[in-house]
């Protein structure tokens, strides 16, 4: 496979382990056990069995006939927001807390942004009996505060990130500082396909049932398992590796990537890594990261808590460089008339990270027999109050 | 010959490194701090690059980089201010940072320039030692400069044996798996571990770091490597200080002589 990474860790020139000794240990027993883990019948039966049984896999391929008709194309939903907890985020939180307890580590930490993470993570520990902490900003705590909620009903502590912009970035280093302190009790599950080798290639193959599923639907709903046009939104890109997984190789199959502007690419206020970034290093990976001249790392702005972080992981920075992804971007405003439209037509409010895939079907050149397949990452339960405040409906 | 390896040759103990951040509590104090440090006897002044993001660090280095930043300090003026500081203090002088300011920079440019301002060695925590010997080391070596790579107590023996081959001056020993200025209180376990270290007769010696705050602790993990390194306490002590120079001879004197 041309996208899957090297012996070292890298997708192309991206990726690696860029971490201080404290945690090489960690991440090194991680590395040298996923594979066999993940690849053992016991553990993939396991897997499956909570997959289908717990999060309510496979989730639908739904065909959405009124907004096919709007944008003049066959659009599918991968309804990833019907999966227990709102988000695609279980699959991955289910894996790794699977994997965890292989390792014999008994306490969990994450990280969150928009809180689906925390969720899932929060979900899956009190699945398990493991204990939960997770981080998360300040700020990001007061903007999506049903999550913290849901967070601390299922019995997992969050602590506030109070550094920084107090957002996904600023809970990323404190959970990374905890585990330096914590280094053999305690797994870190990352949320998306961002951190050092081997995290990016391993959330990428626990999301990529997503598009494993997307192949065998289309194939018994239209006799052909391969899209035209795959879209999906794009923070650290956890949703979009899954949904792209199994089309990397099948080139003819075009990968729609949509970032975050914020309130546009040239404001200052937005978190469009492909278009704003340079190539850096931050959380244990080299990646493209939005930063100043001198590598300071800027903090991202989007309305969608999930969205703003200032990187994209190294494997969508390698599909970006190789020109396998076209990534484009939405704003603000251009998400939320998404999200209202998808409620319109077709009686799914979105949430505002999946909206931003929304808002790129019209920036698309689409044909009426183009197949599209829009992964419909989560649902918009978490953010009503950002609808309501944002208010235009 | 650099002046790490003249250091070690003329004294293998007791050696007191101090930590501070560039640029902080004021942009320029730096060269008045390294000038009061080496005035005060330390042995070896340790500069850090200030970044957003510092992982590996506590609250107070935290802060202090945040500060430094506010302050406008970048990896170009660390650098003048180098130069500067070296036309009268004769201690070696290691900066030490996260890799995303120095990659920036450029490492081919940033070692020559380090080189010419006069410093010795560079401590990068997040450079992987593969990293380090594809990528770095070439321009480390023509510019004499030191890679000095750090050591915890979950690092396996066969690790430390690898790292103290690809390592040059001294190692930097990480007393207890924690982020920097954590309390600890070097009992059992910890002394364990430098125990452990001394007895492996590594090629390098190894100073010890994090969580050593004051003269007893010092004096403690002296008894094991060849010194050892204070950065948060120190932080603190600029944080707080009316008149800066004597608060840090002062220090100094009561870190090695208690």
């Amino acid at each position: 496979m041309k996208y899957t990474i090297d012996k070292n860790g890298y997708y192309g020139k991206f990726g690696g382990s860029f971490i201080p000794e404290m945690l090489y240990p960690n991440v090194e027993e991680l590395r040298l056990n996923y594979q066999a883990i993940m690849q053992s019948p016991e553990f993939k039966n396991e897997f499956q069995y909570l997959l289908r049984h717990y999060v309510g896999r496979p989730t639908p391929l739904f065909f959405a006939a009124r907004l096919s008709e709007k944008y003049r194309a066959k659009i599918f939903l991968k309804r990833e927001d019907l999966c227990h907890t709102g988000a695609h985020k279980i699959n991955n939180t289910i894996g790794q807390i699977l994997l965890a307890r292989r390792l014999g580590k008994g306490k969990i930490i994450a990280e969150t942004g928009a809180g689906q993470h925390g969720v899932a993570t929060a979900t899956v520990c009190a699945l398990m009996g493991m204990d939960c902490i997770v981080y998360m900003g300040k700020l990001d705590m007061e903007r999506q505060r049903p999550n913290v909620e849901r967070m601390r009903i299922l019995g997992a502590r969050v602590i506030a990130a109070t550094s920084g912009n107090m957002t996904l970035k600023d809970a990323t280093n404190e959970a990374m500082r905890h585990w330096i302190n914590h280094p053999t009790d305690t797994h870190y599950i990352i949320g998306s396909v961002v951190g050092p080798h081997p995290y990016p290639d391993m959330v990428a193959q626990f999301q990529s049932v997503i598009s494993e599923e997307i192949k065998n639907q289309l194939q018994n709903d239209i006799g052909n398992p391969y899209p035209d046009y795959v879209v999906a939104c794009v923070g650290g890109g956890s949703n979009a590796a899954g949904a792209y997984y199994h089309f990397l190789n099948d080139e003819h199959v075009q990968l729609i990537g949509v970032e975050a502007a914020g309130k546009g690419v040239n404001t200052n206020e937005s978190a469009a890594t492909t278009a704003l970034g340079k190539v850096g290093i931050l959380h244990g990976s080299k990646s493209l990261l939005m930063q100043t001249e001198d590598g300071q790392v800027i903090e991202p702005y989007s309305i969608s808590a999930g969205l703003d972080y200032p990187g994209i992981g190294p494997l969508h920075a390698h599909l970006f460089d190789v020109g396998r992804v076209q990534f484009i971007n939405a704003t603000d405003d251009e998400a939320m008339n998404a999200g209202i439209e998808l409620s319109r037509l077709e009686g799914i409010i979105p949430a505002i990270e999946s909206a931003h895939a929304v808002a790129a079907l019209s920036q698309l050149t689409l044909s009426e027999e183009d197949v599209v397949v829009l992964n419909l990452s989560g649902r918009g339960d978490k953010d009503l109050e950002t609808y309501i405040k944002w208010g235009r409906y | 010959m650099n002046r790490i390896h003249e250091l070690f040759k003329r004294k293998n103990k007791n050696i007191l490194s101090v930590f501070f951040t560039a640029g902080f509590p004021k942009l320029d104090d730096t060269k008045t701090i390294a000038i009061a440090l080496e005035k005060a006897g330390a042995d070896i002044i340790e500069i850090g690059i200030p970044f957003s993001d510092p992982v590996a660090d506590g609250p107070v280095i935290q802060q202090s980089n945040k500060t430094a930043l506010d302050n406008g300090m970048n990896v170009k003026l660390l650098l003048k201010q180098v130069t500067e500081i070296r036309k009268t203090v004769k201690l070696p002088i290691i900066l030490m940072g996260y890799l995303n300011p120095v990659m920036q920079y450029g490492v081919e440019k940033f070692c020559a320039e380090a080189k010419q301002a006069g410093v010795d060695g560079l401590i990068l925590p997040d450079l992987p030692i593969r990293e380090y010997e594809t990528e770095c080391k070439s321009f480390f070596h023509i510019n004499d400069l030191l890679n000095i790579f750090l050591i915890s107590p979950t690092t396996s023996a066969q690790r430390i044996i690898e790292i103290d081959k690809a390592s040059s001056g001294f190692i930097y020993a990480v007393s207890a798996s924690s982020t920097t200025g954590s309390k600890t209180d070097l009992s059992g376990e910890q002394e364990n571990y430098l125990q452990k270290l001394k007895g492996m007769k590594l090629k390098n010696p190894f100073l010890v770091g994090f969580g050593i705050s004051n003269c007893a602790a010092f004096s403690k993990v002296c008894r094991y490597g060849a010194g050892a390194i204070v950065g948060s306490a120190f932080i603190n002590l600029l944080k707080n200080t009316s008149s800066m120079e004597e608060d840090i001879n002062r220090f100094v004197k009561e870190m090695m002589e208690g």
